[in-house]
């Protein structure tokens, strides 16, 4: 007798509060299959994109996501400044590099306390996201938004970092550094801990090569990638700081590698409120000039890519945005298998998911698929050659 | 007319239930507080006990609508016996009767196996795989648990009267007072976690996995009154094990026994995160039951 059932994860995460549906195919307690479908949030962002001016971009790409909001519109600024050729000050890109790391931080200690909850230990939750204040209130205090901090510009940041906020900084850092060192003793130590998170969801270095994961999940896989080293973006080749990577690529070392992330991140924000020259933290753009540029940053879950063309008028032609949880997603595919459910939940939220990032459109039908992937390219296109006829050459 | 008064208002079913959310609120206030929250006021438990009795009880399309309603009612009705038998044994001793202690372990078996039954008869899946993880706690717990309480039967002399257990306890100290009553205390305080559901035993109802697990299917009244048994019964099990380790409900000195257990309880939930139900079972047998088995073992040898 087949006992096979189905446990639904979704459309509505419990948990996660974002819209997606897991289909957790089941053998008793033992998972042996995984559907997952996406695409109940699709915001059209690209195409939106196509209608604003590069001043507005910033603001709607930020609204991607809430815990990245500073990845997408760095990625979108470097992506413009590489299409058109635009020099960054260089205060400008050290300010840009700490409010990225302090993003970081604030997204780690989400994912930690979540996943807590997942394991059910409620204390870990809470605790976390108090500490995450912290860092919220650091936001707040240099740009004035606890999120969406609409640092970046074309060419710049928006605000700068006072002299008198530098001394406060630090303070908070060391205080962020004490509290995540008792969350990684704690967590390392605990006998319970370790006999939920060890072994789980084990995503061999392989299979992440396969599923081209990024971030954090695919350096706790063994590959060290990490777009901060491989392209050094903003004030990343003037600083000292370690990749952190593990080969086991199970849960525990996708948390070991989050919590040790935090205290290079410390570490990079320090060295650069030191190293940060004086100067002007932006430089006037007039006109962005005609052609096409990528941005890659390393957000907190992985690499954020931005493609951007422009045709020498105010407005982008052509906007493509890949956020990180589109590879990471997938990768579940293969890493809850053979899992209990317990496991299993643990697992899809190990690769601390965004989905609102990931969204894409599928065309259904009845039931079937309308269009493949490539068709829709093909569409896409076609639809840019009748808006943009004299891109034709 | 006086049994009844026992069996409804004290020191059954009212008292126990009023005694029973109070506890909750205990729970939930030093839970928030260890949480960094504030936590809820004392009526809480008994806003939402009553908000939840004017819900609508939804009974899905194919389930079996006498077990599926049934289920709480029996859950409550075994609860509340136990309340009953449990203080009447220990203000008038003398009305203990001969068996009746395995009676009460009887009685407490049956709340787990209300839930079990209900998930069942709700035909969902996710109630199902709750269910089942239950069942397999359920045969984790047990044997330890009984055979902490074996450990008191031998050091009392192989009575299984309750009134004899107290009179015993009242005469030669509790039984908590040596190495094997230690050793039985802390089995059957762990078994008492998981009897109750709590971290890290959570695992039949774990909501990061499978929604309410066993409850998943109960609304309104149903709901209620599973929710009314298990206040009641963290109210009931802790009263128990003073009642069997530590000399009973003879001095006021109960009440704080009683306090300190749940406090006990509700640490042991907030700084643990959830088994899962194959490390729990390993843990029940392979952990606490040699431990049991070496407390009779002392007990034998009256230590």
């Amino acid at each position: 007798m087949s006992n096979r059932r189905i446990v639904p994860i979704g459309p509505y995460h419990p948990l996660q509060e974002e819209p997606e549906f897991f289909k957790l195919i089941v053998e008793g307690e033992k998972v042996i299959g995984l559907e997952i479908n996406l695409g109940y949030n699709h915001r059209g962002h690209e195409f939106i994109a196509q209608k604003m001016t590069y001043e507005q971009i910033p603001y709607l790409v930020e609204r991607i996501c809430g815990i990245c909001s500073n990845s997408h519109p760095l990625a979108f600024v470097l992506a413009v400044e590489d299409a058109a050729a635009i020099e960054v000050p260089e205060r400008a890109q050290y300010i840009r590099t700490i409010i990225h790391e302090l993003e970081r931080i604030h997204s780690h200690l989400l994912w930690l306390g979540l996943a807590g909850h997942f394991i059910g230990y409620n204390t870990v939750w809470m605790w976390a996201w108090r500490y995450r204040e912290l860092v919220l209130d650091l936001f707040e205090m240099i740009t004035g938004n606890r999120n969406h901090y609409a640092m970046n510009k074309v060419g710049g940041v928006r605000r700068d970092i006072l002299p008198e906020q530098i001394p406060l900084i630090e303070k908070a850092l060391t205080e962020i550094e004490t509290k995540t060192n008792m969350f990684t003793k704690a967590i390392l130590d605990d006998p319970v801990i370790l006999a939920r998170l060890e072994n789980v969801g084990v995503l061999t270095k392989q299979a992440a090569i396969d599923y081209a994961v990024v971030g954090p999940t695919a350096r706790a896989s063994g590959i060290a990638i990490d777009v901060r080293k491989d392209d050094p973006h903003c004030a990343y080749d003037k600083i000292d700081w370690n990749m952190i990577y593990f080969d086991e690529g199970d849960v525990l070392a996708k948390a070991k590698v989050r919590l040790l992330e935090c205290f290079e991140s410390i570490k990079i924000i320090r060295q650069c409120l030191k190293q940060m020259p004086q100067g002007p933290i932006e430089n006037r753009v007039d006109e962005i000039a005609p052609g096409e540029g990528i941005g890659r940053a390393e957000a907190p879950r992985g690499e954020v890519f931005h493609y951007v063309r422009s045709d020498g008028t105010n407005i982008p032609i052509r906007h493509k945005i890949r956020a990180p949880s589109f590879m990471n997603i997938v990768s579940n595919e293969v890493a809850v298998i053979g899992y209990s459910i317990a496991d299993a939940a643990l697992c899809l939220a190990a690769v601390d998911p965004c989905y609102c990032c990931t969204e894409r459109m599928a065309a259904f039908e009845d039931g079937k698929e309308r269009y493949t992937g490539k068709q829709l390219l093909e569409l896409s296109w076609e639809k840019t050659n009748k808006m943009f006829p004299h891109l034709n050459k | 007319m006086k049994v009844i008064f026992w069996i409804l208002v004290f020191p059954g079913f009212l008292f126990s239930s009023i005694i029973g959310m109070l506890l909750t609120w205990v729970d939930r206030k030093v839970t928030a507080r260890i949480h960094w929250r504030v936590g809820p006021p004392w009526f809480q438990p008994f806003a939402d006990f009553f908000k939840l009795l004017s819900k609508e009880t939804l009974i899905p399309v194919n389930a079996s609508r006498f077990l599926f309603l049934m289920a709480p009612i029996l859950s409550i009705i075994a609860i509340t016996a136990v309340g009953t038998m449990l203080f009447t044994m220990n203000f008038y001793p003398n009305m203990s009767f001969l068996g009746d202690l395995i009676v009460l372990i009887y009685l407490l078996t049956l709340p787990p196996l209300a839930t079990i039954l209900g998930a069942s008869a709700s035909k969902n899946p996710l109630a199902a795989v709750g269910a089942s993880r239950e069942m397999t706690l359920y045969f984790g717990y047990e044997l330890p648990f009984i055979t902490a309480i074996i450990i008191t039967i031998i050091k009392t002399g192989g009575t299984i009267r309750i009134g004899d257990i107290v009179t015993y306890q009242h005469i030669h100290g509790p039984i908590l007072y040596s190495v094997s009553g230690i050793i039985a205390t802390l089995v059957a305080l762990i078994c008492m976690q998981a009897k109750l559901g709590y971290v890290p035993f959570d695992i039949a109802e774990a909501e990061q996995e499978l929604m309410a697990g066993v409850y998943t299917e109960y609304s309104g009244f149903a709901l209620a009154l599973f929710k009314l048994s298990k206040a009641m019964m963290l109210f009931l099990l802790p009263c128990f094990l003073i009642t069997i380790f530590w000399g009973g409900f003879v001095t006021w000195w109960a009440i704080l026994k009683l306090l300190l257990l749940v406090v006990l309880i509700i640490l042991i939930k907030n700084t643990n995160p959830r088994l899962r139900v194959d490390q729990a079972l390993k843990f029940f047998w392979v952990g606490l039951m040699p431990l049991a088995v070496l407390g009779v073992i002392l007990a034998f040898f009256k230590l």
